[in-house]
């Protein structure tokens, strides 16, 4: 068996912009690999090139041991790809998208039925309806069927849960837990953080460019400051308050808490309390946490900003 | 082959679903053959005529008589004042003015010799042609007419007249629906074929589907011929309907080989689907598409001859039209249906066609593969 993705040092220019830099990485199989990044990291153009529909400038990279350039044609027969826009008709029926996509990849939806099974269930209520007027959530359900009826061994997922709400993206995490239990190699893109914990392993990619590659656990292990979580009645204020602190380190806001970090760690904290003391601010509230996820990755984008 | 069938399957469900398509489809023939067939008629009745007569004498009076027995001719105003003749003029209340000078009919039999003075409102050119050649054929007539009467009472001993007589070829009546039907069906197909497979490729474009498609075994090739194969398909019938509307209301003749109409309508289409093939590899959104085509079209529409004969062009007009593909078919059509051309006749237009769908048709594929 060949590793599903094997990217090396992936360059793509359009024009002055460095859309991607010195890209690397592999994904193995039965991996569910995340690209973390806000927008216009670069997400899309990686997808792109590893799906033949864009050339690298410089840099190879394998699917299933197949060239992206010499075997494009290969290849396109034994991945899934979502596209980060909805890209099905959506003037016909969940069924005929369906019946479409599996019979151009030369096969029929009853004969991979049992990979697609668990979600087609779901939207199969629905069958007849047009797929322009299905909800966000059951559009990329019907979506990632499709990607799926044709027995994909690598999937490529860009931004499937984008726009879609909080329950549907649960749903649809969980399918994709699934499909890697299957012996399928995914990489899926997001731009919301708190599903990198869901990946087996993540990159972040910002600016074009990668900076770091790891599982979550271990990103998280590896962020080293204290963490506050601070609240007050006027947030707004205090946020204002505590990033003009000359002592503070980083300040975001992260549901109800504030995440504070300081510049010298513990020390600073008498320092913070002097300092917040005569500002007045009610219900003040500060406790130290250990860091998720989301602290570790505005800590590395921070820190990238920086250099 | 397999993937084009499906492909194919999955474009006319698409085309059935759509209700403004379907509503192209069968409406559009219907009104523009029922509207401009009969709505476009070269020839002129009823041409609005002042005329201003100094002279009132039988002799004046005879030649209104038949200017107006003509038919084509009705008096809008009889007077002897120039000015409210000038005013009808302005506000476009008459097309013509004829102007009978004061002693007329003295001069005519005293000198042999009078002038009458034509005006005629030309903001319409072909109308003003028309009005002037009418009344200009008809008081020749009345001239020769009246010398006959004078010179001698019999006709035999007269002067040598030459007489013309004329009958009309190939459409008797010289009923222009006959003339007009064959090319506004030329102009029917043109539209379906150059502009709905243009969009239509375009909008898989503009909504993204191609992105998906093509991360699938489908061929360039495939998807090409299967967007194109359904409006040439649409087109044809389109063309079958238009022949039956054309037969059953303005009983249009045919003359020829439906069959020959056809297979040139069948090769000509592929013209004019590269065309909108072509259109859609340099465009992003429908919109774009169909300006462009609509551009083109237009320009060819209106120097095909359809309207106006292209014998009527200026020479590097007529030149232009070697490169019209729609000046090719309204000439076919209307040879085969109304004169009955055969094979021997439209053969070398066939061939033309034919180069000129592979040409266009390449160009397409190799931009199309430049561009995406």
């Amino acid at each position: 068996m060949q590793t599903p993705i094997v990217v090396q040092e992936v360059h793509k220019n359009f024009g002055e912009v460095k859309a991607l830099r010195d890209i690397s990485f592999t994904v193995n199989e039965g991996e569910l690999f995340g690209l973390i990044g806000p927008d216009g990291a670069g997400k899309s153009t990686l997808f792109r090139i590893l799906t033949t529909l864009l050339l690298a400038d410089k840099g190879k990279a394998t699917v299933n041991g197949l060239d992206v350039v010499k075997d494009y044609k290969a290849i396109r027969k034994i991945v899934g790809y979502m596209p980060g826009r909805f890209s099905l008709y959506q003037d016909l029926t969940v069924q005929e998208n369906l019946d479409f996509f599996a019979t151009i990849f030369n096969t029929t939806v009853k004969e991979n039925y049992g990979l697609i099974e668990e979600i087609y269930v779901q939207i199969a209520p629905f069958k007849d309806r047009p797929a322009g007027k299905l909800s966000g959530g059951m559009k990329q359900k019907l979506a990632l069927c499709c990607a799926l009826v044709h027995k994909p061994t690598v999937l490529f997922l860009d931004e499937p849960t984008t726009g879609v709400d909080p329950v549907s993206r649960k749903e649809f995490w969980e399918m994709l837990q699934r499909l890697r239990q299957k012996g399928i190699a995914i990489l899926v893109s997001t731009p919301y953080m708190d599903e990198a914990i869901l990946c087996g392993r993540v990159a972040l990619i910002q600016n074009g460019a990668l900076l770091k590659i790891d599982t979550p656990q271990q990103i998280t292990r590896e962020f080293s400051k204290p963490l506050w979580a601070v609240k007050a009645k006027q947030m707004y204020r205090l946020i204002q308050d505590l990033r003009s602190f000359e002592d503070t380190d980083s300040c975001y806001a992260f549901g109800e808490y504030l995440h504070l970090t300081l510049k010298h760690g513990e020390a600073d904290v008498d320092k913070l309390r002097a300092y917040l003391q005569p500002k007045g601010h009610e219900q003040f509230d500060m406790v130290p946490i250990t860091a998720g996820i989301e602290d570790c990755f505005m800590e590395l984008m921070k820190s990238e900003k920086q250099q | 082959m397999r993937t084009i069938r499906f492909i194919l399957q999955k474009e006319f469900l698409q085309i059935f679903r759509n209700k403004s398509m379907l509503r192209i489809i069968l409406v559009i023939p219907i009104v523009q053959l029922l509207v401009l067939s009969n709505a476009a008629n070269y020839e002129i009745k009823n041409l609005a005529i002042d005329v201003v007569d100094h002279d009132h004498s039988a002799w004046s009076q005879r030649l209104v008589n038949k200017l107006t027995a003509s038919g084509y001719f009705k008096i809008y105003r009889h007077s002897f004042d120039r000015k409210a003749a000038f005013e009808d003029l302005e506000l476009d209340k008459a097309d013509i003015v004829l102007m009978i000078p004061p002693h007329f009919e003295r001069d005519l039999v005293r000198e042999n010799e009078a002038t009458l003075q034509l005006l005629v409102n030309a903001i319409n050119g072909s109308k003003a042609g028309l009005a002037n050649g009418y009344a200009n054929s008809i008081i020749r007539d009345f001239n020769q007419g009246i010398r006959t009467e004078w010179l001698a009472m019999d006709k035999h001993s007269g002067p040598a007249v030459i007489d013309v007589t004329y009958s009309n070829w190939f459409n008797v009546r010289l009923d222009y629906k006959v003339f007009m039907v064959p090319g506004i069906l030329v102009a029917l197909v043109t539209m379906i074929a150059a502009f709905l497979s243009g969009m239509n490729i375009v909008k898989e474009k503009e909504i993204g589907t191609i992105e998906q498609l093509n991360v699938t075994p489908i061929r360039k090739h495939h998807f090409i011929l299967g967007k194109l194969i359904p409006f040439w398909i649409v087109a044809l019938f389109e063309l079958a309907f238009g022949l039956l509307i054309g037969k059953l209301v303005f009983s249009l003749p045919i003359g020829g080989s439906l069959w020959l109409i056809f297979l040139f309508a069948a090769v000509y289409l592929w013209v004019m689907l590269g065309m909108g093939l072509l259109i859609s590899t340099f465009t992003e959104t429908q919109q774009q598409a169909m300006f462009i085509a609509w551009f083109f079209v237009i320009i060819f529409l209106l120097m095909s001859g359809l309207f106006t004969p292209v014998e009527n062009m200026p020479q590097w007009a007529q030149t232009l039209t070697w490169f019209n593909p729609i000046a090719y078919f309204v000439k076919v059509i209307r040879m085969v249906l109304l004169k009955g051309s055969d094979w021997g006749n439209i053969q070398s237009y066939l061939l033309i066609m034919l180069a000129y769908a592979l040409v266009m048709n390449g160009v397409a594929i190799l931009n199309y593969r430049k561009t995406s």
